[in-house]
């Protein structure tokens, strides 16, 4: 699954030469499509293209609409664009698609978007949809919340992680929101607003969840030998690994789970990004981790092999995840501070490392010229893909 | 009172009890009831009868009215009333997700001892019906 250039610079190499966003937030009277279409042209001005230099399109939203319909706004040019609703993936599916196609020899230049809009509130997927009987939505268990506080309670349990930590995980995530222009959560929230906020799902406060949102990001992607034709300061796209869960992984949306232990998907695509790479952990500069709220970032941060179990609260305590630290995660603000518009969600993770990678992040840039970065996404039913970028 | 769907308990002389199903070939159960195995991908599965009992294996309080559809619950115009969740481990069975009969966190705790039991619900279409959850057992029952 995971296409990995060994080198970096061969004609086999995929890069990333363009990214753009539509501001994340709440945007009334703006499509969803039409978000998705700014965004795309953000991407390809920042390369310096056009629509008509794009040979193949992937792209997806999960509740906004298909991509490909962007075309009529884009441009009529008759490329074959691939529309992907993948929940939580679909960022991460589209840039799976797009990197096979160029590494198939398909073409030279391609582009993904990833777009949604969601009404306030939490999610309310239909069980029907997830192939789930209606009495598990009809009495009240068909919510994500749910199953992260759950998660992150017995995690806590196990491993000692306390609410300060918690709370640190989403203030930290607030103030790099508050230098990120295209983030939607912009004003810093103290540890202590965030531990008295509203209890929403125990042990988890309202400030410590990210809100489903709108938005959308986009990125032209380019083979390796025509990258530095294009663009001065290619990013390159060393690996991208998608999985699906295995048997007994602990997943959202699981009337029963299995007394045996089994890998998340988080684990098992992380570690093929890595091995496709020939990168570990212990080389990555700046990494987005899914944080739909603050305990998922913990608990990505061990899955993904950045820490072991437990290690958390230690490493949050010294601060080693803030743009200052030796590990800056979510720098611009993640989900907490962007909120979650899920066609978008993955692909603005790597419009940040990408930015960071280039020394283009204004007031939240890493400190030391950042050479690798890592992206993360997870969702339901048990989906996840990661990225590994290098300059 | 009618259950809130066929297929997910059945009362016994016990009490009530899940119905879960067994793999033939590994020995693997799930709940609810499944035509294959997501362990060996066999197919020879058999109905299976949870146990009653386990222990409280993570657990969270539900404290906002989840959007109707999928949720019924009591009328919108009603004070929403916070309910607990949580996952029960069946020794050697599975884990399964479950309404709690406690909403309170200091009554909750990870290990804690747990038994099938019913709780009011309501379908879609107003009428009243019964679900399954856990309660906690008290030091006496063990």
């Amino acid at each position: 699954m995971s296409a990995a250039a060994a080198s970096v610079n061969g004609s086999d190499d995929v890069a990333i030469v363009g990214a753009g966003l539509h501001p994340f937030g709440r945007h009334e009277g703006v499509s969803g499509l039409e978000m998705a279409a700014i965004a795309a042209r953000a991407a390809l001005a920042d390369a310096g293209l056009s629509w008509e230099d794009v040979q193949f399109a992937a792209g997806g939203s999960d509740a906004a609409g298909n991509a490909d319909t962007s075309v009529s706004v884009l441009g009529l040019t008759g490329i074959p664009f691939i529309n992907v609703k993948n929940g939580c993936a679909t960022g991460g599916s589209a840039l799976t698609t797009a990197h096979a196609m160029i590494v198939a020899g398909e073409a030279d230049v391609a582009v993904v978007v990833g777009f949604d809009k969601h009404p306030p509130g939490a999610f309310n997927a239909l069980p029907e949809e997830w192939g789930i009987g209606s009495w598990y939505g009809e009495t009240g268990l068909m919510l994500t919340t749910q199953f992260f506080a759950m998660k992150i309670q017995r995690y806590m349990e196990l491993h000692g992680i306390s609410n300060e930590t918690l709370a640190r995980v989403a203030a930290k995530a607030f103030v790099n929101g508050s230098r990120n222009e295209n983030a939607w959560r912009r004003r810093p929230l103290s540890v202590e607003e965030i531990l008295d906020s509203r209890m929403v799902n125990d042990p988890l406060t309202q400030f410590m969840f990210c809100s489903p949102g709108e938005g959308a990001a986009a990125l032209v992607l380019a083979r390796g030998g025509r990258a530095r034709e294009i663009a001065s300061d290619p990013v390159y796209l060393r690996s991208v690994a998608f999985r699906t869960r295995k048997f007994g992984s602990f997943e959202v949306y699981s009337p029963s789970i299995p007394v045996e232990d089994g890998t998340p998907p988080t684990a098992e695509a992380a570690r093929a990004a890595f091995e496709g790479a020939g990168i570990g952990p212990e080389d990555v500069d700046v990494a987005q981790l899914q944080d739909t709220e603050s305990g998922a970032e913990l608990m990505h941060l061990a899955e993904t092999g950045f820490c072991a179990d437990g290690e958390q609260e230690q490493l949050i305590a010294e601060g080693a995840t803030e743009i200052t630290g030796r590990l800056p995660v979510n720098t611009d603000g993640g989900c907490l501070a962007n909120g979650e518009p899920i066609g978008a969600s993955g692909l603005r993770q790597v419009v940040e490392v990408v930015r960071q990678l280039r020394g283009r992040a204004g007031e939240r840039q890493v400190p030391g010229e950042p050479k690798v970065g890592f992206t993360h996404v997870y969702g339901a039913p048990g989906v996840s893909a990661c990225t590994v970028l290098s300059r | 009172m009618e259950a809130i769907a066929d297929g997910l308990f059945t009362e016994t002389a016990d009490g009530p009890r899940l119905i879960g199903s067994r793999c033939r070939q590994c020995g693997t159960v799930t709940f609810p009831r499944q035509s294959s195995c997501a362990r060996c991908t066999s197919t020879d599965v058999e109905e299976h009868l949870l146990a009653r009992r386990g222990d409280l294996w993570s657990w969270t309080v539900q404290r906002f009215r989840p959007k109707t559809p999928p949720y019924v619950g009591g009328p919108e115009t009603d004070e929403f009333e916070p309910y607990g969740v949580g996952y029960v481990e069946l020794p050697g069975e599975c884990r399964v997700e479950s309404l709690l009969s406690v909403a309170d966190p200091e009554a909750l705790r990870i290990g804690m001892a747990m038994e099938l039991t019913l709780l009011p619900a309501r379908r879609a279409d107003g009428s009243e019906a019964v679900t399954f959850g856990f309660r906690p057992l008290a030091e006496g029952e063990q």
